[in-house]
């Protein structure tokens, strides 16, 4: 009698945790169902790109499912087609993601206690758009809720993908030149509303625009390659935004 | 490539698991993705497609509706529906 008392206990404690890890996997994945369907426009631009610079439909998919990082997948091609050379390939997709480091450790302070497994899981997805939901959540963040939240972006980054690589030869080539803004439209879609509603969002963006334009038009500062550019008016912009506008301490 | 890209992601997550508690670096790392967006896109995106002034159409387009918090599927079909549309009359 007793032995079957204490069973059920266990058993409804195990179905307790169950339940709270699915109701976190559905929050989610429910929160990143708008991630999913803005990326398979970008993925999609990202598959036919790579497929007209002549790399296998396949290989487009295999690298969109390795990396789930538009900006950098995009630079990260565009050299391979190029015939750029390894080394060149190594430090631009190092400069162009450093962002994701940082990034990763604003994240690692939202995040409770993981394993180092399910932290290593977690880091595979951090994209911006992945990066800026979790970062809003106003708890602390779980492994079933970024598994949900990273999953249906990534298996809509794969099907976008496919689905550009396989229909390059049908579309005619006026569509596929209006393609290339896709991808910065969509980055126009994450900063202007946060640009609208802080006043110092707006200022830092100003200023890394400002930066980055500075590097474009200038004779000398031109030849810095684009990654270091980014790198470089980033990292300005937002140390000036910290010194100028610091940040209230919320629950972030 | 996968490998550098993953790499970046894992290091501090893997390694960083106390509370950060500076003030200036907590409001810069907030900074940090709008920083690079911005730098990333402009002006990038008036080189995107094959004429500057289409491009210029359509990032106006862009920044329009994204003021106005359409989606971001929303604002990318805009966006390249624009450059079609100018495309066709110019």
């Amino acid at each position: 009698m007793n032995a079957n008392s204490i069973c059920k206990r266990d058993k409804d404690k195990d179905a307790s945790i169950d339940r709270t890890f699915i109701v976190d996997l559905k929050d989610g994945f429910k929160k990143g169902m708008p991630i999913m369907l803005g990326y398979i426009p970008v993925s999609f631009t990202f598959g036919l790109m790579a497929v007209q610079g002549g790399i296998p439909v396949w290989i487009a998919l295999v690298i969109s499912m390795t990396n789930l990082t538009s900006a950098g997948q995009f630079a990260g091609v565009n050299l391979i087609i190029s015939g750029g050379s390894l080394f060149e390939l190594c430090v631009s997709m190092f400069v162009i993601n450093i962002r994701y480091m940082l990034m990763s450790l604003s994240l690692s302070q939202k995040i409770m206690p993981l394993s180092l497994v399910k932290r290593a899981a977690i880091a595979f997805g951090i994209t911006d758009e992945i990066f800026a939901v979790a970062s809003l959540e106003k708890r602390q963040i779980t492994f079933p809720y970024m598994m949900g939240l990273i999953g249906g972006p990534y298996w809509g980054w794969a099907l976008g993908t496919l689905l550009g690589g396989l229909t390059t030869s049908i579309l005619p080539p006026i569509l596929q030149e209006s393609m290339g803004i896709a991808l910065y439209a969509m980055f126009i879609a994450l900063i202007i509303p946060a640009a609208k509603y802080s006043k110092a969002a707006f200022m830092v963006i100003l200023i890394a625009v400002g930066i980055s334009s500075l590097f474009t038009y200038t004779p000398i500062l031109k030849e810095v390659s684009t990654g270091w550019v980014v790198i470089l008016s980033a990292v300005v912009a937002s140390a000036l935004g910290a010194l100028l506008f610091p940040r209230k301490d919320e629950e972030t | 490539m996968a490998l550098i890209t993953y790499g970046i992601r894992f290091l501090p997550l893997g390694l960083f698991t106390k509370k950060i508690t500076s003030p200036f670096i907590k409001s810069f790392l907030y900074y940090i993705p709008y920083a690079v967006l911005g730098a990333m896109t402009f002006p990038s995106i008036l080189y995107s497609t094959g004429n500057v002034y289409f491009s210029l159409g359509g990032t106006l387009v862009a920044i329009f509706l994204a003021y106005f918090e359409k989606s971001l599927l929303t604002v990318a079909i805009s966006a390249v529906m624009t450059i079609l549309v100018l495309g066709i009359l110019f």
